[in-house]
């Protein structure tokens, strides 16, 4: 295959032609590396949540997880809760990070359940538990701001490895932790060929029910861990500090080439996607624009990738 | 029953020609060079067996095709919708969420402005009255609320009912296929009525003697073309089933097969009473639409899980709606072919790559796939190579039963051929074949046959008894109309 | 015809009880002031409702309702009060970017998630361009007809009417209607008949439009200010309204009356947990809840009928 054929290429093209137009307009063009750091810790919190909604995309028309906002919100608010009551050692760590994942396993099981048991579109069932769960953060955090433990907050804002941020390294091992899922493994063979046609994928004996569950679950533990981590590095959970993850984790799947019509996803991409981004975000800022055409610039790229990348005539 | 109407009718110019139409879909040829006129005032019955081009033709008069060559003309008319041709389809064309009254205003483009609910009502409840008197159908009805039989009515009276351009053909696809026998008679009598008011309609029915009742002159189908067109009277019963049967074609004797075997223990029974042993290759036959597909899907699903798999599956699918049930449009004909021996692939969750190219690699040799490179995506690959990647799919596991979903549909006669031996071969090593079929070559190489009617079965064939003629019998229906 | 779906029985049904509930627990909102507060805020979630609704009937979803109304309110008090001809434009302008996103989506085959979320970006970002920190005015003329004080009949409840009345005609009785919910019913049916699906989801998506921008203007006339997220959450509470009344997802099956129904039960659903000192951080995940219960209910009642 040759590169330029490759779906994640255009999208990598694009996220390093934002990043040249960025550092030319920021000051004197000195900001390479300071530029370079900021887009990866933030588009690591992107690439973590997009990798889960990309698995969950993958699985075709209509499957889409609108809860990964509140799920980031409650597993970051009650994992620092908890770490906060502790003294902050090597178990306080260990005790928020299970904490989280077991709230991401749980909130993925019962968005599945609500798709499976009530027969609603998954759409439906995820936004309207998405309150449940946003009511049950805002409630147990009662307005308070706890920090997380200093050794949590100085290795996500670390760059302890070549000068590249931490964070960057954990989503770096869970993408290839990904890719390795949905390129080598039978459960990725299995996503793919739901996404693709989940009828045949039924009459080939595939066990639907049972990838289908796996994949929100898996989404929602990977939005609990982006979570956790976002709370920690920005010193303590705020209730809407999920809310701008619900379009990025759909926008860098579909700009880093994953199919919306299911069954083709691509973990390069996401990077790509992530990257991209952040750097048209900050492009805009370096330009003096405001937070309005910021928002309205988002929103008409991704239409725009969708309409292109995605679209098929209608039937006649 | 010719009338002296039709012979005046005939004398006006037809509502629609075809001349020398044909239709291919790929290479599949559909309808080859058919000729036919339908005048004003004639009935005409149309019938065939599956795949004779019955639905093709329909589509072509109703305009919902073109032709692929030749000619279909509307005397007077520019196109279908002028020239007042309706279509009452098997398939529903109904919005279920509309009532009866609002289903006209989605085919009646003059149902508008103030008091457009008054006309509607007005011109449904008219044609209801006329075809079916009697009928309890009230026209602010929802179609979701109502019986099978009863969206059927609806759909039938749309299809008479005054409109802005009057209805001058009405072709009916097994209308009566939900209706009860006394409503049936109601409609014939209808058509009979339509017909010698100067109207024409095309009947298509596996009910013989609704054909014999309301026709003036039947069109017999076979293979595309039109093998006999006469007037009613030039039919006799029987003489109908041979025209659509292969009479002098003897290049498809039942083969010896079931004979040359030891068949085991009865393996499976279905609910509906399908039957088979050990090593046995039955057959469903019937014509496509009456409940073959389901029992089979039925079976299926009830075999396995939709939680659990397992490297030992007891029943495989081979599917015959190639692009609604079988292939994965993105993948490589590779992971096409090992989707159902998954389990058999993966250790501790990864999937072992050089097993599944040697799985690949092997089944390419042993079904004849064509192609290069097994890597290559399976759209590159003809309709008729990806069916074989279909049965590789399901002849890669070890599952003892395989269910087939007349997989054979539009396929090449060469790719037929190495598929049947395959399937002989694989019989003969112990596996069950439920095989559904439309052709009848295929099933008169079974060992057993279930013929189904309207969702049941309507005989059951064995042996010698496996002829053409018998499961023609049994797929028509030859009792009079009500 | 049929006087009363009885799909409606149960919508009818839980605003009764919850309006006998809330006059129990408070009794002095059995007043023409009572009731007018109670509802107020009922017009523009039951406007909103009813464009949802609409887009539901096509089979797609909207989750830009909320930033749309958004923009709508911005548009209203920063512009029309000084340039009516301006903002009337720019009202228009909204209506048609609706018309064309629907167009496109038909067109394209496109997921209507992924583009109204995008789309969502689009209106937030044109909202705070629009008006960059919360502010402006209602027009006079806006604030007049929403605050009026018609005799005997509280306006809100007057205005409830009229939507559901003038949603009703439009949408179940007269002949366009008909046609956009034969294209949630039967896609394949309507084209088949010889119509355009690119023509007519536009069209869908303009008359939702309209609703939209109606409570966007309604809003602004309430609160007689506006602000980029002042409508966010009426993406949630206007599926909820039509789900609430009798709407399903899929196959064009709606109801206007039910929708108008189901926001005022969810409006008053508020006011009664507040009434209840329900804590104010479990209002939002209270309207989560009502949405799973009533699809539960749904369900079982349905299970139910098939068995008889």
């Amino acid at each position: 295959m040759t590169l330029h054929r490759a779906p994640w290429f255009w999208a990598w093209v694009a996220a390093f032609a934002a990043f040249l137009a960025t550092w030319s307009m920021s000051a004197g063009g000195g900001g390479g590396a300071a530029l370079a750091v900021a887009a990866l810790t933030f588009g690591s919190f992107s690439v973590l949540t997009g990798l889960g909604q990309m698995l969950v995309i993958t699985m075709g028309p209509g499957n889409t997880d609108l809860s990964i906002p509140a799920t980031m919100t409650l597993a970051g608010t009650l994992s620092l809760k908890l770490m906060g009551g502790m003294d902050g050692g090597a178990v306080t760590v260990l005790a928020g990070l299970l904490s989280a994942l077991l709230i991401g396993m749980g909130v993925g099981i019962a968005n599945f359940a609500l798709i499976r048991l009530l027969r609603i579109p998954p759409i439906i069932a995820t936004l309207s538990a998405s309150f449940l769960y946003q009511s049950l953060a805002i409630w147990s955090n009662r307005g308070l701001r706890i920090k997380p433990p200093p050794a949590l907050a100085e290795f996500t804002t670390g760059r302890d490895l070549l000068g590249v941020p931490n964070l960057a390294w954990v989503a770096l091992a869970i993408s290839m932790g990904f890719w390795v899922l949905l390129n080598l493994s039978g459960f990725g063979r299995r996503v793919s060929a739901i996404g693709q046609n989940a009828r045949a994928a039924r009459l080939a004996g595939v066990p639907v029910a049972r990838v289908s569950a796996a994949t929100y679950v898996i989404c929602a533990m990977m939005a609990a861990l982006t979570g956790f981590l976002l709370a920690c590095f920005s010193g303590g959970a705020a209730l809407n500090m999920g809310a701008e993850f619900l379009l990025m984790s759909i926008a860098v799947t579909v700009i880093g080439g994953s199919s919306i019509a299911g069954g083709n996803s691509n973990v390069p991409g996401i990077w790509a996607g992530a990257l991209f981004m952040y750097l048209i975000v900050s492009m805009l800022n370096s330009y003096g624009l405001g937070a309005g055409v910021r928002l309205l610039s988002t929103g008409v790229i991704i239409i725009a990738i969708v309409a292109v990348a995605s679209g098929r005539k209608a039937k006649p | 029953m010719v009338s002296g109407d039709t012979e005046a009718g005939a004398r006006a110019a037809p509502v629609v020609m075809l001349e020398g139409a044909s239709k291919s879909f790929g290479a599949l040829k559909a309808m080859d060079h058919v000729d036919l006129h339908v005048s004003p005032g004639e009935s005409l019955g149309l019938v065939g067996h599956n795949g004779a081009g019955k639905s093709t033709l329909v589509n072509l008069i109703t305009g919902l095709f073109a032709p692929s060559a030749g000619r279909v003309s509307y005397p007077g008319a520019s196109d279908h919708r002028m020239a007042g041709i309706r279509a009452i389809s098997q398939e529903g064309t109904l919005c279920p969420n509309l009532t009866v009254l609002e289903n006209l205003q989605v085919v009646q483009r003059d149902l508008n402005g103030w008091g457009w609910r008054r006309v509607a009502a007005r011109r449904i409840r008219t044609a209801l009255d006329a075809v079916f008197p009697g009928h309890r159908i009230r026209p602010d009805m929802l179609v979701a609320d109502m019986s099978l039989a009863e969206s059927q009515m609806v759909e039938i009276a749309i299809g008479f009912a005054e409109g802005p351009i009057p209805a001058r053909l009405v072709v009916l696809d097994e209308p009566t296929s939900s209706l009860d026998a006394q409503v049936s008679a109601q409609l014939l009598a209808h058509i009979r009525r339509f017909c010698a008011a100067g109207g024409a309609a095309i009947f298509i029915s596996h009910m013989l003697g609704e054909v014999f009742a309301v026709a003036d002159r039947i069109v017999v189908m076979r293979d595309g073309r039109i093998i006999a067109d006469r007037p009613t009277s030039g039919f006799s019963r029987q003489g109908l089933v041979d025209a659509m049967g292969h009479v002098a074609d003897d290049r498809n004797q039942p083969g010896p097969t079931a004979q040359a075997r030891n068949l085991g223990d009865t393996v499976l029974r279905t609910p509906e009473g399908i039957e088979a042993r050990r090593g046995e290759i039955v057959g469903l036959a019937g014509l496509a639409g009456h409940g073959q597909a389901e029992a089979l899907a039925r079976f299926y699903l009830s075999q396995g899980s939709d939680w659990r798999s397992t490297a030992r599956p007891s029943a495989v699918f081979v599917a015959g709606d190639r692009r609604r049930d079988g292939v994965m449009p993105v993948w490589s004909i590779r992971r096409n072919l090992t989707l159902a021996a998954l389990e058999t692939l993966t250790r501790h969750g990864l999937i072992d790559r050089a097993a599944e190219t040697a799985i690949g690699t092997d089944w390419q040799k042993r079904i004849g796939i064509r192609t290069p490179d097994m890597g290559n995506p399976i759209l590159s690959l003809s309709g008729g190579n990806q069916q074989k990647v279909l049965f590789a799919r399901a002849l890669a596991t070890s599952a003892p039963v395989v269910v087939m979903d007349d997989p054979m549909r539009g396929v090449d006669i060469g790719t037929k051929t190495e598929v049947y031996d395959m399937i002989r071969h694989e019989a003969a090593q112990g596996r069950t074949f439920l095989w559904y079929s439309t052709e009848m070559d295929e099933i008169l190489n079974c060992d057993r046959v279930f013929v189904f009617r309207d969702g049941a079965i309507s005989a059951e064939l064995e042996g010698p008894r496996i002829t053409e003629e018998n499961i023609l019998a049994a797929s028509f229906e030859f009792g009079d109309a009500a | 015809m049929r006087l009363i779906n009885p799909r409606l029985a149960l919508p009818i049904l839980s605003l009764a009880i919850l309006i006998v509930a809330v006059f129990w627990l408070q009794p002095r909102a059995m007043s023409y002031v009572g009731i007018n507060l109670l509802f107020n805020l009922a017009v523009p979630i039951a406007l909103a409702t009813v464009a949802q609704m609409i887009i539901i009937m096509v089979n797609d979803i909207d989750l830009s309702m909320g930033a749309f109304v958004s923009l709508v309110a911005c548009i209203t008090a920063a512009i029309l009060p000084g340039n009516p001809a301006l903002g009337a434009l720019m009202l228009l302008g909204c209506v048609l970017a609706y018309a064309a996103l629907g167009a496109l989506i038909e067109a394209r085959q496109l997921p209507a998630i992924v583009v109204t979320l995008g789309m969502s970006f689009v209106w937030g970002g044109a909202g705070v361009l629009i008006l960059p920190s919360p502010g402006g005015t209602s027009p006079v003329w806006l604030t007049a007809i929403m605050k009026a004080k018609p005799p005997l009949v509280p306006m809100a409840i007057i205005a409830s009417l009229l939507i559901a009345g003038v949603a009703h005609l439009l949408i179940m009785r007269s002949a366009f209607g008909v046609r956009l919910r034969a294209l949630g019913g039967n896609a394949r049916a309507v084209s088949r008949a010889g119509r355009s699906t690119v023509r007519l989801r536009a069209m869908a998506y303009a008359v939702a439009g309209c609703f939209a921008v109606l409570a966007g203007m309604a809003l602004v006339g309430l609160t007689t200010s506006g602000d980029a997220n002042i409508a966010l959450r009426y993406t949630l509470l206007s599926i909820a309204g039509v789900i609430l009344g009798g709407g399903e997802f899929t196959g064009g099956r709606v109801s206007p009356i039910g929708a108008v129904i189901g926001a005022l039960t969810l409006t008053l659903a508020g006011s009664f947990l507040s009434f209840l000192r329900l804590s104010p951080d479990w209002q939002i995940g209270a309207q989560g809840a009502i949405l799973i219960l009533v699809l539960a209910a749904r369900l079982l009642v349905r299970q139910a009928e098939k068995r008889t």
